[in-house]
Parts: C-alpha cells; structure tokens; sequence
C-alpha cells in the first residue's frame, strides 16, 4: 500500500482507515443495552396519542347526533325541559348514550388540557397546581354526570 | 417563549391553533353542561329555569358558536387522524384542510335557520 490513500480528504491523526485498520467502534449514546431499564415511563404517552384518535372517531357522531336531536330536530332547544329530559332518559339507549359521550368526551377533553398545560406551564409548581386542578375539576365532572344519569328520577316530585 | 408555540407553518399552523381554542372552549362548555344538566336531581323548576336562558336570543348566538366550533374540531380532527393514519395524509393535508372549511361553510349555513330561527322570531316577532 502506497503512503496515498485514495481518499478527499486525506489521512485524519494519521490513520489511514481501511479493512485492515478499522475505525474505532462508537457505541451510540442511548443505545438499549442490557443494563437499561426495561421501561422507564412505559407507553403512556402512545397510549394517550392513541386514544384521542379514537376516541375522537366515536365522538363525531355521539356529539354531532346530541347537536341534531338538542338544537335541531323537533323544535330545536325550545322543546327541552325536564318532561323532555325524563322522556330521553327513559330509554336505555339514550341513557348509554349520553353515558358514553361524558366518558369520552370529558377523558378526551381532559388529556387535550393535560397537552396544553404542557405546553405553556414552565415553571414545575404551576404545571402541579393546574393538573391538580384539572384532575379535580374531571373526576368531579365524570362522577357527578354518571350518578345523575343513574339515580334520574322523573317523578322527584 | 412558551414551547408550544415554536411551531411555524402556513395553513397548518393555524388549523393547529384553531384546533387548540376551540377543545379548550368545548371542554369548559361541556363541564358548565354537566353541571346544569345535574339540576334535573335538584327540581324540575330548578332545571327548567335554567335551560330557559338557553332559549334567549343572547344565548343563541353563543349556541350557533358552540356549533361553530364543535363542527370546526371535528372536521379538522378527521383530518389530523387522516394525516397521522392515511400513507396519502401528509401529501394532501392542504386540500383536507380547505375540503373542511368548505363542509364547514356548507353545515353552518344549515344551521343558521334551526339554531338561530326562534331568536329571530321573537326579536322579530313571528
Ligand atoms: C347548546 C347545545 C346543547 C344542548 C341544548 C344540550 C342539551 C342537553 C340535554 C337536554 C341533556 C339532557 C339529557 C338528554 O336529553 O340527552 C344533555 C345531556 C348531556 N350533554 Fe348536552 N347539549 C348541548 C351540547 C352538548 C355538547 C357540545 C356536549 C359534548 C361536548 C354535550 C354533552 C352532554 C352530556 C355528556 C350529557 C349527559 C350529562 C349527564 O350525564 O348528566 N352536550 N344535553
Ligand atoms: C367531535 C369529535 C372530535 C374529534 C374528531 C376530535 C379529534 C381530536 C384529535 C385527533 C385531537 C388530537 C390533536 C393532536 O394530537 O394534534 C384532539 C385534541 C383535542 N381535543 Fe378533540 N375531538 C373531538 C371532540 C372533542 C371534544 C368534545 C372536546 C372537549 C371536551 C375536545 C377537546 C380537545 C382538546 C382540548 C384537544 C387538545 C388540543 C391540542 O393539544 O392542541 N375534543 N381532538
């Protein structure tokens, strides 16, 4: 081998690198080895990316079809009252229905704020305080919705 | 500046931020819902007084915006889920999002009448 090697840029430290003198082997910094934890925030994150497109499919038509029947149909919002109401909720499948679309939309709702507090919160003790005050305000809501779906009483008085 | 707002684009950009507002808005409105709806466990005149206010025409109006954006958000979060799913998505975002704006164009027209016509009427007179 000629001291010219057939290369641009020329020898680099003084190696001359070929298949009889290979480059030192660079492990590449986040490489998996055996040593890293299997899981260190596990899917969580995908989990969520997921079910907001999911989710969102079956809210189209659970949240457009309440729309259509609350302000369109049958005389739009000026027929609804509590005798409307207890007609609605006489039927089970209205009943999961609108079970359905709090669930959702409300977990939904929930993980789009969690995003956006992520996004504009900075400072660690604002982000505690609005997550906090979110999860509040969502379990409260869930909860309180799904009980009034399941004690509705038409005859409370 | 905030890390959220780094994102600089055209048309994208904007149905981001519109996307954004209008979950915002939808999730406040839908927890105020929530809990007038409870008011059906309190007393049917608890309940009925309440939902009065949302027949007045002042309200209405906030009805036709509710509609505005639930519509907007939904027919732009078909078309992010088209994006992030279809091989194609990426390449025709542009077109998806002016295809929502004209769907969107054509339902709020429809809606103008069922949402708002009983506020003409009795601003009106029938
Ligand atoms: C201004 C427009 C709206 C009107 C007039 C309206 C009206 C009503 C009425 C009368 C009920 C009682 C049950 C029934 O009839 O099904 C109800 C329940 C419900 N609505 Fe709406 N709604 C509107 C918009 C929305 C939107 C945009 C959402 C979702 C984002 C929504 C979610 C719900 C849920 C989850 C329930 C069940 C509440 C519970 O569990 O106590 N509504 N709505
Ligand atoms: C009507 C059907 C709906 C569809 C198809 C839909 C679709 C979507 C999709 C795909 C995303 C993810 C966007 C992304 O990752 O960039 C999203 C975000 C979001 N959605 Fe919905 N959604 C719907 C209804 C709702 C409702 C009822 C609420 C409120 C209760 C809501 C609130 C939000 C919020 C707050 C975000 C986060 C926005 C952001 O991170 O910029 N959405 N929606």
């Amino acid at each position: 081998m000629s001291a010219e090697t057939p290369s641009a840029i020329g020898a680099v430290e003084g190696a001359a690198y070929g298949p009889d003198n290979p480059a030192p082997y660079i492990e590449p910094p986040r490489k998996r080895t055996g040593r890293t934890p299997r899981s260190t925030r596990g899917n969580f994150e995908m989990a969520a990316w997921l079910f907001m497109r999911l989710s969102g499919v079956v809210l189209v038509v659970l949240v457009i079809g309440h729309l259509l029947i609350q302000l369109v149909l049958d005389g739009g919002v000026s027929k609804i009252g509590f005798a409307f109401v207890a007609g609605r909720w006489a039927n089970p499948f209205w009943q999961v229905w609108d079970l359905l679309m709090l669930w959702l939309a409300m977990l939904h709702g929930a993980n789009g704020l969690r995003t956006v507090i992520n996004d504009y919160a900075e400072r660690p003790n604002t982000r505690l305080w609005l997550k906090g005050l979110l999860y509040t305000a969502t379990v409260f809501t869930i909860l309180l919705g799904t009980l009034v779906i399941f004690t509705f009483d038409p005859n409370i008085r | 500046m905030p890390a959220g707002t780094l994102y600089r684009g055209r048309e994208g950009m904007w149905s981001w931020v519109a996307h954004r507002v209008t979950g915002v808005l939808i999730f406040f409105f839908l927890f105020v819902h929530v809990l007038d709806t409870a008011l059906v466990r309190v007393s049917p005149e608890a309940y009925d007084e309440v939902v009065a206010t949302y027949k007045t025409p002042i309200v209405a109006l906030l009805e036709y915006g509710l509609v505005a954006a639930i519509l907007f958000h939904a027919l732009n979060g078909l078309r992010v889920i088209a994006v992030d799913f279809w091989s194609k998505g990426p390449r025709y975002q542009k077109q998806m999002l002016w295809t929502v704006m004209g769907i969107w164009v054509v339902l709020m027209a429809g809606a103008v009448y069922p949402v708002l016509g009983h506020a003409a009427r009795e601003l009106f007179g029938s």
